[in-house]
């Protein structure tokens, strides 16, 4: 058993405590204090366009050993009212999505950058001045995480034992990145790939141009943006584009196959499962 | 305060613009430079996370006690021999210094960079009372060259090549075409040093007012400036309310970030702090100093969600920065202030019925925030002033109604199955099942499907696929 700070200047930040843990065929260094369930909020674009992404996460999580519960009833967090400016429309999901992630005392893995930031940072903004759900709001926020971080910082894991086989390259999506300011974490998980290759992706930070809405109604600016992101992935020769939100993979992914492109996308838990190494 | 014109949409500007494709090439040659010169102009500066931390909060400081230092500013500048008088809006300024011109029989006018000239449409005033004004700063000079207004808060002229240059002072000044930005520069100056001695008036704007001492700092790289503000007989300086510091110290820490967010320079190569007019020992120097106070909607804004764009110092590197202020450059904004801070600016001060398509050019990817000098969470404030304007009925219907139905939806579980359900067969109708794409979406989500496919619904929800692995 050893100890260490980890280096985040997140204040959900702690001191890790490993331990071995085996589970299923494989041994894994593990924050022996790491909690042993969580509750899933899988996001609607992962419900209804991208499930396998969210199953990669069960998949994930149930080889380290977390329990996954999955709170019956939820749907969307909100963000796409909050984005377009129907506030009142905003509020009305994200007290929804609340009462549903209260019910359980896990803490709450959200696999997209952008709606973990949405409940983290905006559920207590928009709803500061209500009396009963602001203070649930602060609550809820503090034990959500998003998939790369609760992985790396809450687990304490950043090795999965898998293995590529090809050439990937990383797209940081805007909200993971400056939002919730997750950029150690993924890069954690993608150094411990073992084969293959992951290749920088050129201007990395710059946006997709997804931007919700934005895409729908700022079509031209919106594809323009897209356009040099598409350039920038061709120019790595990567066979695979990798992130953490569904939702500008599938922007991607959709500017992809309409160049007839034969890249592909995946969300990073995707990636981990794929294959193990022997 | 800006010439809307009301039959030219946003949209149709996007349209040109995206299609310009010497703008293009103009934007990605400065931006690009401007953002590696920014990063690396910080990197060199110790601290730099903390001096940026200083310098947000001078200016929230310096706003929470607006009235006081400008009470201060104002006795300062007259205890020094200034004047100065107080604009309550564009035309208000306009006329003041039209007034101080009539006076003092002024015919010709030099003026040093200033985006409140722009804001009130100064020149115009002054050209219809048949006064000549020659604009000084290389960008300024051109962009008044070509008739046209600037379309970067720093870099006016951001938007032409140097090609384009060449060709319009070939035609302007009647040099041989050249492209040589050396050459140009030179032609620029030789016109320019006439008019400097010509001049009777030199108006320049401010980038800070320091209230302890009644100066006014001005930066600047081209001299153009300092000759604007001292060698005609009379200098009016042209500020906003907002834009004053507390002391010398205080300015210190704003001019060190000040150019290195926004040229990449450590400090501009010139930079003046101006103090009265010419006292009875100087050699140079104006007769009169007249310092203009403009309002213009801004005590206004200080009293609203956004009031933090009132912290911005007109640094310029949220527009280089801005992935959407790079494809369509600064005029398709239709606004004086463009880019991110423009975009939130302009509905503040201008109200949000006109310009309600502002706050939406964006992704919302936070490139803005991340590199204000004083750490303005500009998203946050397009995110305010979009539900402004879903207040004041300017969400388009079908957004409205959709995101009304949208909410209706996902609060109600078996609803929001039912919709899944349905999205499933809708795709299936258009022959895309799991994993492949839709070719083209109806009206209005055709934006979409213009330049990319979308994906199809798939036959298995996530949560179906969970509930079958449990009963395994």
């Amino acid at each position: 058993m050893n100890q260490r700070q980890t280096d985040a200047p997140h204040s959900k930040a702690r001191i890790i405590v490993y331990q071995i843990q085996k589970s299923r065929d494989t041994l894994f260094f593990m924050n022996a204090n790491a909690p042993r369930r969580i509750q899933l909020f899988a996001t609607c674009l992962i419900e209804t366009l991208r499930p396998q992404a969210g199953m990669a996460v069960v998949n994930v999580l149930e080889k380290l050993g977390v329990e996954v519960e999955y709170p019956r009833g939820q749907t969307c967090c909100g963000q796409p009212a909050f984005n377009g400016g129907a506030w009142d429309d905003a509020r009305a999901m994200a007290r929804y999505t609340l009462d549903v992630l209260s019910k359980s005392d896990a803490p709450i893995l959200v696999p997209s950058g952008s709606c973990a930031d949405m409940i983290v940072h905006h559920y207590p903004e928009i709803l500061a001045a209500d009396a009963k759900y602001g203070p649930l709001a602060q609550e809820i926020a503090a034990r959500t995480y998003e998939f790369s971080q609760f992985l790396v910082d809450v687990l304490g894991v950043s090795d999965l034992g898998a293995q590529l086989d090809r050439r990937i390259t990383y797209h940081p999506s805007c909200h993971l990145l400056r939002g919730l300011k997750i950029t150690r974490q993924p890069a954690a998980l993608l150094e411990n790939l073992q084969g293959g290759e992951v290749v920088p992706l050129p201007h990395a930070d710059e946006c997709c141009g997804f931007g919700g809405l934005f895409a729908i109604k700022m079509a031209d600016i919106s594809s323009a943006m897209l356009d040099r992101k598409l350039n920038a992935i061709e120019s790595t020769q990567a066979q695979t584009v990798v992130g953490c939100d569904v939702s500008c993979l599938l922007h991607i992914g959709g500017g992809l196959h309409r160049r007839g492109d034969k890249i592909e996308t995946k969300h990073l838990a995707e990636l981990l499962v794929e294959r193990t190494r022997a | 305060m800006s010439e809307h014109i009301s039959n030219v949409t946003f949209h149709d500007r996007v349209d040109d613009a995206l299609r310009n494709q010497i703008l293009h090439t103009a934007l990605d040659r400065a931006t690009g430079r401007f953002q590696s010169l920014r990063a690396n102009a910080l990197a060199e500066l110790q601290d730099a996370d903390v001096v940026r931390d200083r310098a947000r909060l001078i200016r929230a400081h310096t706003l929470s006690k607006l009235d006081t230092y400008l009470e201060q500013f104002v006795a300062n500048v007259e205890k020094a021999g200034g004047h100065v008088h107080f604009a309550r809006d564009a035309n208000a300024l306009n006329e003041i210094v039209n007034e101080i011109a009539r006076t003092r029989n002024v015919r010709g006018v030099v003026k040093g960079k200033s985006m409140i000239s722009e804001e009130t449409h100064l020149n115009h005033a002054l050209e219809a009372e048949h006064i000549r004004v020659v604009e000084t700063d290389l960008g300024e000079y051109i962009v008044q060259l070509a008739g046209e207004t600037p379309s970067h808060i720093v870099a006016p002229a951001i938007h032409k090549t140097k090609e384009e240059i060449g060709e319009l002072f070939h035609q302007k000044i009647n040099i041989p075409y050249t492209d040589d930005p050396a050459l140009m520069t030179a032609a620029a100056r030789h016109v320019l040093r006439r008019e400097f001695l010509d001049a009777d008036m030199g108006i320049s704007g401010v980038n800070f007012g320091v209230a302890e001492t009644g100066s006014i700092c001005l930066v600047e790289n081209e001299g153009n400036g300092r000759l604007t503000t001292t060698a005609p007989r009379i200098h009016v300086a042209l500020m906003g309310i907002e834009r004053l510091v507390p002391n010398l110290d205080d300015l210190s820490v704003m001019l060190q970030v000040l150019a290195r967010s926004s040229t990449g320079q450590k400090i501009t190569v010139y930079t003046n702090l101006i103090t009265g007019p010419r006292q009875d020992d100087e050699g140079d120097g104006p007769d009169e100093l007249h310092v203009i106070l403009l309002d213009n909607g801004r005590s206004k804004v200080l009293a609203t969600e956004v009031a933090e764009i009132l912290y911005c110092i007109r640094c310029g590197a949220c527009l280089n920065a801005c992935p959407v202020y790079r494809e369509i450059g600064g005029h398709a904004y239709g606004s004086v202030y463009t880019g991110p801070v423009g975009a939130v600016l302009t509905p503040a001060l201008e109200g949000i019925a006109p310009w309600s398509d502002l706050p939406h050019a964006s992704s919302l990817c936070g490139a803005c925030r991340q590199v204000c000098p004083v750490r303005i969470d500009i998203p946050r404030m397009l995110l305010v002033e979009r539900d402004w304007a879903t207040r004041a009925g300017k969400l388009q219907w079908w957004l409205r109604l959709g995101l009304r139905m949208y909410s209706f939806t996902v609060t109600r579980p078996t609803l929001f199955k039912l919709a899944t359900t349905a999205g499933r067969w809708g795709s299936r109708l258009v022959g895309a099942s799991s994993g492949g794409w839709i070719r083209s979406l109806p009206p209005p989500l055709n934006g979409w499907t213009q330049s990319r496919d979308f994906p199809a619904f798939a036959q298995k929800s996530f949560s179906e696929q969970f509930e079958a692995s449990r009963k395994k």
